[in-house]
């Protein structure tokens, strides 16, 4: 690995042309927000910010039938997050304090915990995030079926990154030349299920650590691919991500999740880039047991979230932004979670 | 901090383990993580953790190599 000031010097050498660079995941765009890498890039790289926020395109309906669940005395756990987005009414934290029990966890395994120690109610995760995430649900969901856990079950709102990034590269409107891809999802998934990317759109993408070292020696890397016209799937994560990923981790997940259509928030449905139960756990779906049909429903007028998350448009183009919706009063999803476009730019800048 | 953000993971180093569960060391804070996905880790190694499991055996060789590259730059 070279150091920063090598990497920035020869960055700049290669940067000859306009290039837009979309960071995939929500991690890096904090990461590059909060470092101020931005600052230390030539003009012409234009770093923008992707469909990698979990928070972020889980649907309002997803949470609307959290909160009934909660209404009806179920004990509702999900990640710190998800608590302050709102749904088309309310959020998880106004039913939370409104006395409602809901409940966030660290571990995916607490829920277990919680399941056990309260026998007489039933315990719905919410559960949320890419392949980083639900292969830990997968686990937890493995082992409450060993322990003969009926009171537990999942809301399943999981979404796979490679399908998202399909339709950022099938879209017209904007041209990603490149993708910082994200490292954990990758851990899991390995280089593989992104080979269209370089296959059949030509774009080259490199799997990338989430230190301020790191992503700027991805940028280097993407550049050097751009120069040389040989696109390809590039890991300079090499610490935690293995070329196969984590072949155990995947196996675990299908077996107790298959992918199906699935809608993200602000963008729609998108085939095959969700998972639902296997039948062998069915039982575990929170949907099939308590017979919920998830409904659909429309962003607020004018909120530009879904056009941010593909990189069609920046945060301040959207009329909201920094006015009426702010992270103690989001309007869209984007501005929510801690990971979100709109609020990394609202509290680091442009 | 860390648990706001949904994709990040966080490097530790196993101390023990027992029926599946490992005692891991974070920099001083102790935490116990699960193994179901990552069966092989033994004690020792240092793996990343996401919401409570593991989910990868970091590469010493390379980690080590970063962190002499700060150690120079600080």
């Amino acid at each position: 690995m070279l150091n920063m000031n090598t990497i920035i010097s020869k960055i700049k050498s290669l940067a000859i042309k306009k290039t837009n660079i979309m960071e995939v995941c929500g991690t890096h765009t904090m990461a590059i927000a909060s470092s101020g890498i931005k600052s230390l890039l030539p003009k012409n790289i234009n770093l923008i910010s992707g469909p990698g926020c979990p928070v972020c395109v889980t649907p309002a309906g997803i949470i609307d039938s959290a909160i009934e669940l909660a209404k009806n005395k179920c004990i509702i756990i999900t990640f710190g997050d998800m608590l302050k987005v709102p749904g088309s009414i309310s959020s998880l934290e106004k039913e939370k304090s409104s006395g409602c029990d809901i409940r966030i966890i660290y571990s995916a395994s607490d829920s277990i915990k919680i399941a056990k120690n309260n026998p007489k109610k039933e315990v719905v995760f919410v559960g949320v995030g890419f392949e980083t995430t639900s292969p830990t649900i997968a686990a937890t969901v493995k082992i409450a079926d060993k322990e003969k856990i009926k009171n537990f079950s999942v809301i399943s709102a999981f979404k796979l990154i490679p399908p998202a990034l399909k339709i950022i590269l099938e879209q017209k409107k904007i041209k990603i030349d490149a993708f910082i891809l994200p490292g954990h999802v990758s851990a899991i998934i390995g280089f593989q299920p992104y080979g269209f990317i370089s296959k059949k759109f030509k774009t080259p993408a490199v799997i990338t650590g989430f230190e301020p070292s790191d992503i700027l020696e991805g940028i280097f890397f993407i550049l050097k691919q751009i120069k040389s016209n040989k696109p390809e799937i590039e890991i300079q994560y090499k610490r935690a991500v293995k070329p196969q990923g984590n072949p155990f981790a995947v196996k675990l997940l299908y077996s107790v999740f298959e992918e199906t259509d699935s809608q993200w928030r602000g963008i729609g449905i998108i085939k095959n880039s969700g998972l639902k139960f296997t039948k062998k756990y069915e039982n575990y779906d929170a949907l099939k047991k308590f017979k919920i049909k998830i409904k659909n429903i429309e962003e607020p007028a004018g909120c530009l979230c879904g056009k941010v998350l593909t990189g069609i448009a920046k945060p301040q183009q959207c009329g909201y932004f920094g006015e009426n919706c702010t992270p103690l009063n989001p309007i869209g999803p984007c501005m929510v979670s801690s990971e979100g476009t709109c609020a990394a730019y609202y509290k680091y800048g442009f | 901090m860390y648990n706001l953000f949904m994709c990040l993971a966080i490097p530790g180093k196993i101390i023990l383990i027992k029926d599946n569960i490992a005692d891991v060391d974070f920099g001083g804070v102790g935490r116990k993580v699960g193994l179901d996905l990552l069966p092989d880790a033994k004690i020792g190694d240092y793996i990343i953790v996401h919401a409570g499991f593991a989910i990868q055996i970091l590469d010493t060789d390379d980690a080590k190599e970063r962190l002499d590259i700060f150690k120079k730059i600080l």
